[in-house]
């Protein structure tokens, strides 16, 4: 299906070792079974298509509250309602499934993520999360200090990370062998860094890096960062170390999909110190399931059900005196239904804005141009057992595993967080396709094409992950994440684009500028927050 | 020159070798399949009617003689040297294995009883016959008395089954080569094939001989001084059983899990503290790891156990303790117990999906902590899985490791348990095998320390003292007092860390 050479794709994606490899072996014929899964591409097509439609008037029914999208700020937001005992409300969902991004699949045997997968232990601040979890029955009690503590089998079990170079595997994230007295020097000045901005906090005490960021502080000194590549500042500071350099890019590919150098200094910053309490501490713990962040997603669906549509794709938002219509396709009837609210909570990505708001449609406002996204797939193998080990000593499997010389992001093993050693499990395999060209790229290459990057750069690590395959499935997120590219977060974008417009409501991680499920669990609460407060005063 | 002494070496020669291939053969099976002296009078009688009609078969062989005992020579260096490795082999991977065994016993005595007569032929011409008999039953009845002297005292102990089978292969074969020198002028056709072909086979019996190692067990290393009657790899682990001097020995991946003559001290100390802090009429137990069934052996003792659940990862660990006659015996047959039921799963993976009446005793058995895998059975999660198998009053048992030689990854266990809300009595006892070794004895709610073990119950090493004994700790196995000792959780997995570092120090 695709114009260029086998050769051709694999040194786009992987580079050019990759490539010649592959192609010296005969491989190229051993396929699995499997598919492109996930949303449709015409479903996105339908919503550029700017439809005007009229609705039958028999077609249109009443809620106070439209919740436009089902990822995890529409769910927060739903759940939010469901709490405070408003039900007046209606989820539209495009997919057949929920979730977004953090959205997972299961077999007959184990649960596997399609996107977001973990989620670190919040701190004690972050009461309306904590109550999340306390509600799903994920905690028992808090410490000494007042942070909670997550039962243990919630928590990432060990070994947690692994890093394979050069035809081994290591423990850890930071590729410790082999590193120099400057290599070392160099990590423990990062460390320090981390550190400073740890302790950091503004004239009122706020933090510099916190989640939500909404609670991080405005302080020039610490939004200035923002100006800056991650890269520069890294130069800035005297940092040369190419394993170091490494660490870093692996963490900006890991959260942003962006490269070193495309993401903002804060950005790069804020990974590694939102999530340590006080200097010296270790990061905060990871919450995962097999399932990854679905298992919060199914949760909070759950808990809402009866008010969620899926399929359902909002063709157009328009707002009046009194409030908003939303117009929705469901994509299995082919039938066009509207729903006449007195609030509408967008909780969809902010680009599709510009197709699914009237107003927006001829005259987009500029803030909204400024939020860009970019692409990812995401495969799941399932496998129908473990990849040997190549020598005795080779660091095991563990929770995420990652090939140092590859443009992807590894993968994360199913069955860990289930104690399952033994046999069959699945692979969630993540590539985060970093250049501008990225999405056209993704969208230009078919389900065996992507499959052979997966496996071609598995087979480095595990020259018998084809034998072992039996199924990979593949997911193309086309807008997976928002981008914290400099001068994004702190150039006043988000801030207006939080505003309400008219009785629309904005909800979702973009509206952070950072794709995480505590944004996006923040922004949903928002929302709800402001649309109750509203409703109350109406 | 005479040739004749020379021929009469050969009859040594031959004699001793005829034997050691039956003297191995025996030895093996009995390894293998148990029950020596049925397998001795099965070898002896099988091997003694193949000689005899091998010597019945010689009447048909007239002509060529000379060039017909070389080859018979070489084909019993072939089959005889490499009997030893190939039974191994075909025990370790076939389940025909008797007919290999008796049908390889059968081709070497048939061979063996070929040569004799050949070569009295051979000498026929050179003496009377009443020498020729005299000398070559004689020197035969030698070699015999040569062969099972050597075979006990000498072979087995130092070169073990499948070297000394491939020893006296290529001491066949250079009698065979020998022979085309000694009997030039009988041999018609090409001397130098049949040189050529003898070469070969010493140097294939040779390469086997200093690979003997990989031969046996394809992959194992000089840890095994023993013998291996069993070696094979299941998709969880290596499992290997050997035989020496002092018994069998179970190793999994490499590590000694038990040796035959001490492993009574090993599994009386792991059971009989548990049945004693439990008090009257246990009736449902749960062993978790120990797939070797010597656990089990010491539960059934008890006549109020009614039911015993085992749960061992590795199948072909569990099936191998119910049909090596070498295990089966030492566990008298406890696997095939009505009361016992077998589960093979991951004991973690189990205890989180298994719907269980609560259990009166369980005895956790595990390997030591040497990987993620097995650290994830010792940890926090772990043991509060196992307290909703258990009641209040419950008792429960875990191997620990030494508390010598891994103090910290000893304490660190104990620790574990007190944080995952048990009550700790840790005991230690000395198995010569593995060294001091550690326990904890455990339940959910307070209980004295039991001052001996449970009445009526037939004990080779626990008595009244020796029981008590055992919860005594010195003053290097004790808790460390200057050193603050991590609880083990699935997000720290502190113990495989303590466990690697203690235990590196004597690799």
């Amino acid at each position: 299906m695709s114009e260029f050479t086998r050769r051709e794709i694999l040194t786009a994606f992987l580079g050019l070792p990759f490539a010649l490899a592959a192609c010296r072996s005969n491989s190229a014929d051993d396929f699995p079974d499997g598919e492109i899964v996930g949303a449709n591409v015409d479903v996105g097509h339908i919503l550029r298509e700017n439809r005007n439609v009229e609705v039958s008037e028999n077609n249109w029914e009443n809620a106070r509250v439209a919740i436009v999208g089902g990822g995890v700020a529409g769910l927060s937001a739903a759940w939010k309602f469901q709490k405070e005992n408003f039900d007046d409300f209606i989820l539209l969902e495009l997919e057949n499934k929920i979730g977004g991004t953090a959205q997972s699949g299961k077999n007959d045997f184990i649960g596997y993520p399609w996107g977001a997968h973990y989620l670190p232990v919040p701190f004690q601040e972050n009461t309306e999360l904590i109550s999340l979890l306390d509600e799903m029955n994920l905690t028992e009690g808090k410490n000494q200090n007042g942070e909670i503590v997550v039962k243990e089998q919630f928590l990432c079990r060990e070994p947690e990370e692994r890093v394979f170079y050069k035809g081994r595997w290591y423990e850890g994230l930071y590729l410790n062998v082999g590193a120099s007295d400057e290599d070392k020097r160099q990590l423990g000045e990062f460390q320090k860094q981390v550190d400073f901005w740890v302790n950091w906090r503004d004239p009122k005490g706020k933090r510099a890096f916190v989640l939500p960021v909404a609670n991080c502080s405005t302080d020039a000194e610490v939004t200035d960062l923002d100006k800056i590549s991650f890269t520069d500042w890294l130069k800035q500071k005297g940092f040369t170390s190419e394993r170091l350099l490494w660490y870093c890019d692996y963490a900006c590919r890991d959260d942003y999909g962006l490269r070193l150098e495309q993401t903002s200094a804060w950005a790069g910053l804020f990974y590694f110190c939102s999530r340590v309490r006080k200097s010296g501490d270790e990061s905060q713990s990871f919450i995962t399931f097999p399932e990854g962040n679905g298992r919060f997603v199914n949760f909070l669906h759950e808990k809402v059900r009866d008010k969620t549509r899926l399929k359902t794709i909002a063709l157009e938002i328009v707002p009046n005196e009194t409030g908003v219509d939303v117009i929705y396709l469901n994509t299995e009837t082919n039938e066009i239904r509207g729903l006449r609210c007195k609030k509408t909570i967008f909780a969809a990505p902010i680009f599709t804005t510009k197709y699914l708001i009237r107003d927006f449609r001829q005259n987009t406002p500029d803030f909204f141009q400024e939020f860009e996204h970019n692409a990812w797939f995401v495969a799941n193998l399932f496998l129908k057992d473990r990849p040997k080990s190549q020598f005795t000593k080779d660091f095991p499997l563990a929770w995420d595993n990652v090939i140092y010389e590859s443009p992807s992001l590894g993968y994360v093993n199913a069955t860990h967080q289930k104690g399952i050693d033994y046999g069959q499990t699945v692979f969630t395999y993540y590539f985060p396709m970093c250049d501008g060209k990225g999405r056209a790229k993704l969208f230009g290459l078919g389900w065996k094409e992507l499959a052979d990057i997966c496996l071609t750069d598995l087979s480095l690590a595990h020259k018998d992950i084809r034998e072992l395959a039996e199924r990979i499935d593949i997911m193309r997120w086309g807008h997976a994440m928002i981008s914290p590219r400099p001068n994004f977060i702190w150039s006043g974008a988000r801030e207006k684009a939080q505003k309400p417009f008219r009785h629309i409501h904005f909800a979702h991680s973009d509206l952070s500028g950072i794709a995480l499920f505590e944004e996006a669990f923040f922004h949903g609460i928002r929302a709800a927050k402001e649309t109750l407060r509203a409703n109350l005063q109406g | 020159m005479n040739r004749t002494p020379l021929l009469f070496l050969n009859v040594f020669v031959i004699a001793t070798c005829g034997l050691i291939y039956e003297l191995v053969a025996g030895t093996l099976s009995s390894y293998v399949l148990g029950d020596s002296v049925t397998q001795f009078s099965l070898i002896i009688g099988i091997y003694l009617f193949a000689m005899g009609v091998g010597s019945w078969l010689s009447g048909f062989i007239e002509k060529n003689i000379a060039e017909k005992f070389v080859d018979i020579e070489l084909a019993v260096a072939v089959i005889g040297g490499f009997s030893a490795p190939l039974l191994f082999f075909s025990f370790a991977n076939l389940s025909f294995f008797s007919i290999v065994l008796y049908g390889m016993v059968f081709i070497i005595g048939t061979l063996v009883g070929l040569e004799i007569p050949l070569l009295m032929r051979i000498l026929k011409d050179e003496l009377d016959f009443k020498d020729l008999v005299s000398r070559v039953l004689s020197l035969d009845y030698i070699g015999a008395l040569a062969a099972s002297l050597l075979f006990p005292l000498f072979l087995v102990p130092k070169l073990g089954l499948t070297r000394t089978s491939l020893l006296f292969g290529m001491l066949n074969a250079v009698v065979g080569i020998w022979a085309t020198w000694l009997l030039e002028p009988l041999i018609r056709k090409n001397v130098n094939f049949l040189r050529v072909k003898g070469f070969v086979i010493i140097l294939l019996l040779f390469a086997a001989f200093i690979k003997a190692d990989k031969l046996t067990s394809l992959a194992e290393d000089a840890l095994f001084t023993d013998d291996i009657i069993y070696a094979k790899s299941s998709p969880y682990q290596r499992i290997v059983v050997t035989k020496g001097k002092t018994g069998y020995a179970l190793f999994l991946n490499g590590n000694l899990q038990f040796n035959s003559f001490d492993e009574y001290r090993y599994h009386e100390a792991l059971v009989h503290p548990a049945f004693a802090a439990f008090g009257a009429n246990p009736k449902r137990v749960l062993v978790l790891g120990g797939g070797d069934g010597l656990a089990i052996r010491e539960v059934l003792k008890y006549p109020s156990v009614e039911n015993v659940t085992l749960v061992d990862l590795d199948p072909m660990m569990t099936e191998l303790s119910n049909n090596l006659p070498a295990i089966a015996n030492l566990n008298k047959n406890a696997l095939a117990d009505k009361r016992v039921s077998v589960i093979n799963n991951d004991a973690y993976v189990w205890l989180d999906n298994a719907e269980t009446e609560p259990f009166d005793v369980a005895i956790v058995d595990f390997p030591d902590p040497n990987n993620f895998a097995l650290g994830k059975l010792y940890t926090t999660r772990f043991y509060n899985l196992l307290k909703t198998k258990l009641k209040p009053d419950s008792a429960i048992v875990i191997q620990c490791t030494s508390p010598l030689i891994a103090r910290n990854s000893y304490w660190c266990i104990i620790k574990t348990l007190e944080s995952a809300g048990f009550h700790v009595k840790p005991y230690q006892t000395t198995v010569p095998s593995f060294g001091v070794w550690g326990y904890a004895l455990a339940k959910l709610e307070p209980f004295e320390t039991p001052k001996k073990p449970p009445g009526n119950i037939e004990l080779k090493f626990l008595n009244d003292n020796s029981f008590a004994s055992m919860f005594e700790f010195s003053t290097d196995t004790s808790l460390p007092k200057d050193e603050e000792i991590e609880i083990n959780r699935l997000d720290n997995q502190a113990l495989v860390r303590y466990y690697e570092a203690e235990w590196r120090r004597f690799e």
